[in-house]
Order: structure tokens, then sequence, then C-alpha cells
């Protein structure tokens, strides 16, 4: 079942642009077990699409199945959502942006969904470099079926009935990378500071944009030998850039010194401002974060944060060179040729 | 021996090696048998592969309109390809014809008494010709064409004019292709008795009709349905689709101002994802189609459900073969009616449309949109092999300019400020068809979420069992509209209330003519009915309930159609005899009829065989 939330507020919460509050962006109550992170995914999504003031109808949410999967009745009650078939997401997706390219699409996907029955289409919709938004809240097991592992799960951890995971893992940021996508990040669940701005360059990014959140699955997959628990994660965590995400239209009035920031411009005008952590790397050199996040794995440590960004690259539509103008908006003027254009036709065939 | 003599009636078979680039001459030979006005049926017999292989290209010319495929023999082969070279002089019908390539000596113990042999040393005139090998090859085809037009009579001038049109724009090809022409035509005409007792002339049987085929017309009628997304991954034999889809919309598509598209195709990784990307864009209230044939239709099956409980309009165009894997499968069939009807997992039903020539197959795919987006549910064009890439003597391709598209129910921001609640499922009109949004509409009213099964009247999550009762008895009251809308069964022109009738559909139509004149002249005058959707039209169950025994054409084992009207209608399963056909070859009218004859019931009649056909 879901449950509608009671809209009452305090009166004097927040007020974006819209005059709307965060409470205006949220969903109905969850039902997922209490303490998910994907819940905290939820959450981090709705506070970014609030300070974005973005209309939440002018965002589609879509998702396959599973726990992450049913997440998206939890956020964003104003945008229509689809609820499609395991793994699929990623081709509905693709045909709603071509039917429609002027709205916000937010993908939201697990590691069953996305690594294992979903990974063909995962790899085609990266490589396709569609406008949107593609989120896997990443617990290393399926939750739905109660506690098998995931192709996310790393080998020699073991799930919580005690089974040795016998594969070797899928990095869906490595992948994401290697078959282009032009905007790709890895966060936690547990750190909403850092998910924020992460999920509000995603969305302001146009082209294929990836978040890897690792989100702890508390009822399967938070005991000692795992490695996607809480305690696990928040012990080898490796925080490499910090990112800060500058609307277009505010006034950057923070200073940093010069040579301890970069600034990542994106086509709406917004700034990802990067600020060197310990690890650093370049966000804007490919073979630079596959490198850092493959030197990190090999000391047992999940590098996160914003790892690759190019706001140059064209988007699907771009490259197909489809008419700005919405095609479900189109009718028998602009699509029909007509009768006489026919008798042409025909007049071929003879 | 006596040759066989007809005048524009006669089946020629061409025997050619595939990959040596004969289709495209022997197209041009059907064509020209076209432009002098008789009517005339190609059919292109080719193997599952790239080069190397035999394949045959079959044409039948005949003056009273039979156009499906004739049992038996050809009256003439013309054999290009030394491989098959045995079984063609087996396959001439006595008293034929048998034109080969004497380059080289034919083996002694290949001839036959009772055909005429007509040899032309077509590789030596061409090595002398020609310095290139590969347009030695190629001219081959040319000129038997040109010999065969001196054998039969057809105007080279007309042949003379089909080069220059197919060349247009390379004006370069066309005298060598003429000189071709010219080489075969002389040579006959002065080593052989032309024309032959087999021969044609001009008449104008032909009128209006075209030569197109299926596919070709499928890809138009979407332009003009109006479908602007396509998801689609290349399967023979329904890629042509797709490819005619772009061919026509990169022509007539692209808006004037910006030179931008306003169409937008993805070749997919798969057909799960290739009906994705169509039902993504239905949802998104966009006209959008993907085209398969069998293997794809199995894949397609999960998201075909999850659109038939979703309420997603999207059309499919499954062009039928035999399958599975590859071999049977570049032969025809009509074996996915069962699959299609109930396609998915679950309570499924799904909307098939039933074409049987180029024409309908404009006007149904068309319609199509109109009907999906009607309906909100996937629509099925139920095309084959045969019809799609044979082509077919056709009506003329025709759109009224009045005709508005049907975009269904859907609400805009205004209507959805004067509707109290929206309810996404709630069956306001009664018909089953509720009112739908597309996303972005308005920003507080009509979003809702989309599912499957597991919801209320709106779109709420719920598993409650009489919440999920209620909603599949809406469903069905919605495919109750739907057998009202769809095309009706087209009944046969002379029906005579006969206590015999016989139902078909698809390309099995195409012989329906010449099974009844077969029949009238065995004293037996029948009723035909072909269908031309499902859920059947109250219509198909009057036919059935009129007449004490009905046959059913089938191009499959099963007898899949007849299978459909006993489980949908109820029927007595003795009532419907089953007529299957299924070796990967086109019906015959003489296979219906000899079918019809061995467990007809009803006596013959002393009548007058009327026909229907000249």
């Amino acid at each position: 079942m879901s449950f509608l939330k009671s809209k009452f507020h305090h009166p004097r919460l927040a007020r974006n642009e819209l005059g709307l509050t965060h409470r205006d962006y949220e969903g109905s109550l969850s039902t997922l077990c209490a303490g998910c992170g994907h819940d905290a995914v939820g959450a981090a999504l709705v506070q970014a699409v609030f300070e974005l003031s973005i209309p939440a109808h002018k965002i589609a949410k879509l998702s396959g199945i599973g726990c992450s999967s049913k997440a998206p009745t939890y956020f964003l009650d104003q945008s229509h959502g689809f609820n499609t078939v395991h793994g699929r997401m990623p081709s509905v997706a693709s045909g709603a942006s071509m039917a429609n390219r002027s709205l916000k699409y937010i993908g939201m996907s697990g590691d069953g969904d996305t690594a294992s029955i979903g990974l063909g289409q995962f790899a085609h919709v990266v490589r396709r470099r569609l406008d949107m938004t593609y989120i896997v809240a990443n617990n290393g097991v399926y939750g739905l079926t109660k506690g098998q592992m995931a192709a996310t799960a790393e080998r020699g951890s073991t799930t919580k009935k005690d089974n040795k995971v016998l594969w070797p893992d899928i990095d869906l940021v490595t992948m994401a990378l290697e078959l282009g996508a032009t905007f790709v990040a890895r966060s936690f669940s547990g750190d909403k500071e850092q998910m924020v701005p992460l999920l509000k360059a995603a969305i302001c990014h146009e082209g294929f944009a990836f978040i890897d959140i690792i989100s702890p699955c508390v009822t399967f997959n938070n005991h000692a030998t795992s490695t996607r628990s809480y305690d696990y994660v928040r012990d080898h965590i490796q925080e490499g850039l910090i990112a800060d995400f500058v609307p277009v239209t505010s006034e950057i009035t923070t200073s940093y010194d010069e040579g301890e920031s970069n600034d990542i411009c994106l086509h709406d005008g917004s700034v990802i401002r990067l600020h060197k952590g310990s690890n650093g790397f370049d966000a804007r050199d490919r073979l630079s974060s596959l490198d850092a996040i493959h030197k990190h794995r090999e000391n047992g440590e999940i590098l996160t944060g914003l790892l690759y960004c190019d706001p140059t690259y064209r988007d699907m539509h771009d490259i197909l060179n489809t008419t700005e103008t919405p095609l479900n908006s189109l009718n028998e003027n602009e699509l029909c040729p007509g009768a006489r254009t026919l008798n042409g036709i025909n007049n071929a065939f003879r | 021996m006596a040759s066989i003599t007809s005048l524009n009636e006669c089946v020629i078979r061409f025997a050619n090696t595939n990959g040596t680039g004969s289709a495209s001459a022997n197209n041009m030979f059907a064509k020209a048998i076209f432009r002098m006005g008789i009517p005339v049926s190609p059919a292109n017999i080719f193997p599952s592969n790239i080069q190397g292989m035999p394949t045959w290209y079959d044409v039948r010319v005949s003056a009273q309109d039979y156009m499906a495929r004739r049992e038996g023999a050809p009256d003439i082969v013309v054999a290009m390809n030394a491989q098959s070279m045995a079984e063609d002089v087996e396959n001439v019908r006595p008293g034929g014809f048998f034109f080969y390539d004497s380059s080289r000596q034919i083996d002694p113990a290949l001839m036959r008494q009772d055909i005429t042999f007509l040899g032309m040393p077509i590789s030596e005139i061409c090595l002398r010709e020609y310095k290139a090998p590969n347009l030695r090859q190629l001219f081959k085809n040319v000129v038997y064409v040109g010999a065969m037009a001196a054998l039969l009579n057809i105007d080279i001038k007309i042949l003379k004019d089909l080069v220059a049109d197919q060349f247009k724009g390379k004006e370069k090809l066309v005298a060598p292709n003429v000189h071709a022409l010219d080489l075969g035509f002389q040579y006959a005409l002065t080593h052989f008795k032309c024309p032959l007792s087999i021969r044609l002339e001009k008449t104008n049987k032909v009128g209006s009709r075209i030569l197109i085929n299926g596919n070709t017309a499928t890809g138009l009628g979407a332009v003009y349905g109006g479908a602007t997304v396509v998801g689609w991954y290349p399967i023979t034999p329904s890629t042509s689709v797709v490819e005619n889809f772009e061919k026509y919309c990169k022509r007539l598509r692209i808006d004037p101002a910006s030179g931008k598209n306003n169409f937008a195709i993805m070749q997919a990784e798969d057909e799960l994802s290739a009906i994705g990307i169509a039902i993504g864009a239905g949802w998104n209230g966009a006209r959008a189609f993907t085209a398969t044939s069998g293997p794809g239709i199995s894949l397609m099956s999960e998201f075909l459900g999850l659109a038939y409980f979703a309420e997603v309009p999207m059309v499919l165009m499954n062009i039928q073969r035999a399958g599975p894997s590859t071999g049977m499968p570049t032969r025809t069939q009509q074996s996915d009616v069962m699959t299609c009807a109930y396609a998915s997992h679950g309570d499924t039903k799904q909307v098939l449309l039933f074409p049987s020539s180029p024409a309908e197959c404009f006007q149904m795919s068309a319609q199509s949109f109109d009907l999906a987006e009607r309906l909100q549910t996937p629509v099925i064009l139920m095309s084959d092999l045969d019809l799609g890439m044979n082509d077919q003597l056709s009506e003329e391709l025709s759109w009224d300019d009045k005709h508005a598209y049907d975009r269904g129910k859907v609400l805009n921001e205004q209507q959805l400020d004067e509707v109290e609640q929206f309810g996404r499922y709630l069956d306001v009109d009664g018909d089953g068809i509720c009112y739908r949004t597309y996303p972005g509409t308005h920003p507080d009213k009509g979003s809702f979420f989309t599912r499957g099964t597991s919801r209320d009247e709106f779109a709420i999550y719920t598993e409650k069992g009489d919440e999920y009762v209620q909603n599949m008895q809406r469903l069905e009251r919605k495919f109750e509209t739907a057998a009202e809308i769809l095309p009706k069964p087209v009944l046969h022109p002379d029906n005579s209330g006969s206590s015999t009738g016989v139902i078909y559909y698809g390309m099995s139509d195409v012989a329906i003519a010449e099974t009844f004149d077969l029949l009238a002249e065995q004293g037996h005058f029948i009723d035909g009915m072909c269908i031309k959707s499902f859920p059947f039209s109250q219509t198909v169950g009057d036919f059935i309930d009129a007449h004490d025994q009905v046959f059913v054409i089938d191009q499959n084992r099963e007898g899949q159609m007849r299978k459909l009207l006993i489980i949908e209608l109820e029927q007595n399963p003795a009532k419907l005899v089953k007529v299957t056909h299924y070796d990967g070859m086109p019906i015959t009218a003489e296979f219906i009829s000899q079918s019809i004859l061995r467990d007809i019931i009803a006596a013959p009649v002393k009548r007058a065989a009327k026909r229907t056909g000249s």
C-alpha cells in the first residue's frame, strides 16, 4: 500500500523561487524498511529538486523492478512516474525522452536492475548519451527476494545467510566511464551533504549523468561480513573531489584560494566548483578518473564524489538532429504529407 | 511434343545464385509485364545467407487476376545457376521451356524430351562484351531479361524506359544496361522462333493498381499515421518496414525552417529495448512503433504485457515468418497468431490487425496509431514475409486529407482544471477507456504513477483483490469496445447464402477468387469471409452461425486462427474445419480448393461456373 502524507507543515518553512516548500516535492509515505538507504537518496533528491526550483511536473521519474525501483513513489508526487519491467527502465526512458525532450528524466535503479538483468540496457543507454540522471541505489543485495547476492557485491564477502560471494563484482562507475557517460559520480546514502550537490549537478548536466550511491540494506546486507554495511562503507570511504553546486542565478560569495578550486561550467550556466581533496585527480580527464578509482580500490577504499564531467559533449537529440519542439506535440499539419504527395508516391510504383 | 500455348497466363521461374545482382533484373522483368497492363505477381524465394546459395524468383502472369502462387511446376525456367540445374530442369512443366546458359555444355543426362531447351551462350557473350569481371556477372542478368523479352513478346521499349528510371541520376549506367538488353533481345530474335507459344500481349487489366511490397506500404503508412518515435532491431523480414519509414521521413519529415527531424529513430541493442523505446514514447504522448518478426515477438512479450496493463498506446508491426533460428525463417508463415493474441504473462489480450494487401498495409498501419491511442493499448499489425517483402499488385495507396488523427482521451491543462478529481483508471464514459495525461501537463493535477496491475482507479498502489478484479473487468470492457471499432471482416462479394463458409485472413485472401472459381467448376458455391482484426467483431460469430460447415484457412500447422475462433467465440470445433499450409511457401488456390473438396459435406449443384476472376 502507499499512504499519502499529511500536507500540514510549519508556516515558516523555507520556500524556493517557485514559492514551494520542500514538502511540496515529497512523495507518498515510504514502505521501505526503516533505515533503508534508499529513503535517504529520495530525501536528498527532494532537497536537490526543491533547491533547484524545478517544477516537479517537468520531471518524469522512471524505474525498473526492485526495492530501489519502488522508491520513486516516495518522492516527487507531482512528477509522472513509471514503474516498468525488471532491467528495462533505460529503454523506456529513451523512448520517453525521444517523445519529449523538454522534460527532465530521472531514472532510479538498483544493483540487480542495472548490473544484472539490465546490464545490456544500461550499457546502451550510456552509449546513447541520453539526457537523464541515472541513479543506482547500490546495496549489493536483492532485497525484494530476501537476500541473494548482487553482481555488485564484492568477491569474498558473505551474505547474511553466510553464502560466500564467488564471482568478481561489476563496478558500474568504471563501466559508465568506459562507455562514455559524460557525468559520473559515486556517493553514499549516509552522506547527504555530498549527495545533494552531486544530484543537483547531475540534473542540470545535459547528457547522461550517472550516480552510483552506496545505499546499505539494513535488513539483508548490514552484517559484519558485508562490504556494503553502514559501518564498512564509513570505514572505507575516501572522498576524492569535494563538489559544490553553484546554481546559475546565485551570486558567488565564497572565495577559495587560487589553485584550490576548479570550476566546471554546465550548459545552463550553473557551475560545479571542485575543491581538491587529498586524492586530487582531474575530473575532466577520463583516464585520470579511472586510474584514481582503480588505485583506491586496490587499497580497499571506495572513492566517492564527482569522478568525471564533460559538459561539452552532444546528447542523443543533438546526435539525432531532433526538432526542438517535443515530438509528442506535433500533429497532422507537421506529420502527414497529404494526399497529393501520396499520388506522386503511387506513380513511382507504376 | 506439344508445347504449352497460352496468352498472358503463365509462370516463369528464374533460378539464380544469391548475391549475383539478379534481383533487380528480375524485378525489372516483372515490372515490364505490369507496365504492359497484365496482372503480375512476383515472389522471391531466397535462402538465409549473403552469397552463393541458390535463389529463385517466380513470376506469375495472369490476365484472370489470379495473383496467388500457382501450384506445381513453372511453364518456363530461366536457369542461371549451375548448382541447381538438375533440379531446375526437373521442375519445368511438361510442354514448357528451359532457357539456360549454353556457354558450358549441359549434362546430356539432364535432357528431357517433353520440354523445349533454349540454350544461349550468355557467359561467352558477356566475356566478349565486358572487361571487368563484376560487370560480366551483373550484365548476364540483363542479357537474359533482353532474351526473355523477345521470347515472350515483351515490349523492349518498356524495358529500356525501366532502365532509364532505375538509373536516374546515374545516367552513365543507362547505355551499358540498354546495350545488354539489346544483346539478349537480338540474340533471341536471331536464334529462336519468337515469340514462343507462351506469350504476352498488352492489355488494360491492371487499371490504377500499383506494384509495391507490403513493408514499403507499412513504413509509409506509419509516416502518414503520424508516427514520430521508432525503436527497432534488425530482423528479416521486418527490417525494411523501418528502413522505408526512415527513407520517407528523410524526404517528407524534415522541418523546413530548422532543417531538423520531426521524427526520432533508434536502432536498439535488442528487441526488448526496441519495444521499451516505443512504450516509453507512447506513455509520453508520441505516436511510436517497433517492427519485428517471430523471435522478436517472443522477446517483446514481457513488455507487451506491461503495455497492456499499464494501458500504453504503441504499435507493433509483426512481419511473420517461419521460425525459430535461421534458415526457414526466410520463408513465409502466419504462425504468430496465437502468441500475439495472448502475448505476455498474466491475463492479457492484444489487438491484432490482419492486412491482405499493400494498400491495406498502408491504411492499417496509419490507422493503427489512431486505434492504439483511442484504446490505450498495443496494436499489432500482422503482416508476413510474402506480403511484406514481395511486390504485390495492389490498389493504389489512398489518403483522405480531411482525416484528423484521433489522439484518444487525453486531458490538457485546462481540462484538468475543470475536473474535480482526476482518476487515471476511472471509467468515466463506461466504455472501459479512461482519461490519461502526458507528463508535464499541469503543476499540481493529473500526475500519476504508471504500473502494471497493482493500482486503484486513482493509480494509487494497491494489492486489494476487489480493486484488482474491478480493473480487470474494466479492461475486459475496453476490449469489447475494441471489437466494435476495429476494422470489420470483409464478406466475399459472391456470397449467396451457401451452407458452407470459408474464413481466411492475411495473404490467404489473395488465393480466394481463384479458389472460388475452382470450386465452382466442381459445382460448389461457398461463402467467404476475410478476418481483419482481433478481438473478433459480432459479424465473425454471425458468419459462423449462418453456416453448417466452415473451413478456416491458416498458414501454420496448428490452425491458430481456427483455435482462436473456438476459444473466443465458444464455437463447436467439429463445425470449423482446419485447412493448414505451412511449408514456407505461400498457400495456393489449388491447395485450398482440394482441401475443401476433400471434406465438404454439402453436395455439389449443377450450375454454370461463374468466373469471378475475369
